[in-house]
């Protein structure tokens, strides 16, 4: 049982690689912002894999809590910084789109 | 029991791949927030469920608080990921970016 949840929570650490690819290499700071917001999202539940790993379940789950809060903070954060800086706007007016 | 949840994980797990490879390859940054949004919620969900369903192995009251406090955590990302896609929406029609149309590109 216990090689069923590595081996998902191994899927789960791989799967990230994607978001990480599309913040790396996202034209505008908006995409790597969704990037940042789908790996948030899998490290939460990636917590929680961890924490049947350890056998230790009640602990992760309030430290998976805690991140997924982080998470949404910091996704709020961002977009409001960014929807005002100036350089997001010389992004999109020298692309012409 | 187990079966239960290790069917739901396994969906959970499905919903997270095709959001993560929706993420790639969508054209255009709005149409990128669908599989995003998608990937966050259901896969969660999924994956969340049958993690409770695995935590409530034996029905002692501590194992039912901690499947109820990962239910809660689902909860609480239902409630904020769209939250979250909405700001990141709200930051992009700001910034003057406009949705991909066939004929441009």
């Amino acid at each position: 049982m216990d090689l069923f949840f590595l081996g998902s929570a191994i899927f789960l650490t791989l799967l990230m690689l994607l978001p990480l690819y599309r913040a790396i290499v996202g034209p505008t700071v908006l995409d790597r912002l969704i990037g940042v917001n789908a790996i948030g999202s899998k490290t939460t539940a990636l917590l929680i894999f961890i924490g049947v790993l350890y056998h230790r379940v009640d602990m992760f789950v309030d430290i998976s809590l805690a991140y997924a809060m982080l998470n949404f903070i910091a996704v709020l954060a961002a977009s409001r910084y960014f929807q005002k800086r100036k350089g997001l706007y010389d992004e999109i007016e020298h692309r012409g789109s | 029991m187990n079966t239960i949840a290790v069917i739901m994980i396994l969906i959970g797990l499905l919903f997270f791949t095709g959001g993560a490879v929706g993420i790639i390859r969508m054209p255009d940054f709005y149409s990128r927030l669908h599989p995003a949004g998608k990937l966050d919620t259901m896969g969660l969900l999924m994956s969340m469920l049958g993690l409770a369903v695995y935590a409530l192995g034996d029905m002692t009251l501590g194992e039912a608080l901690t499947s109820l406090k990962i239910i809660l955590i689902v909860v609480f990302v239902f409630i904020t990921s769209p939250t979250a896609t909405h700001a990141i929406v709200d930051a992009g029609v700001r910034a003057g970016l406009e949705p991909w149309t066939q004929d441009r590109h």
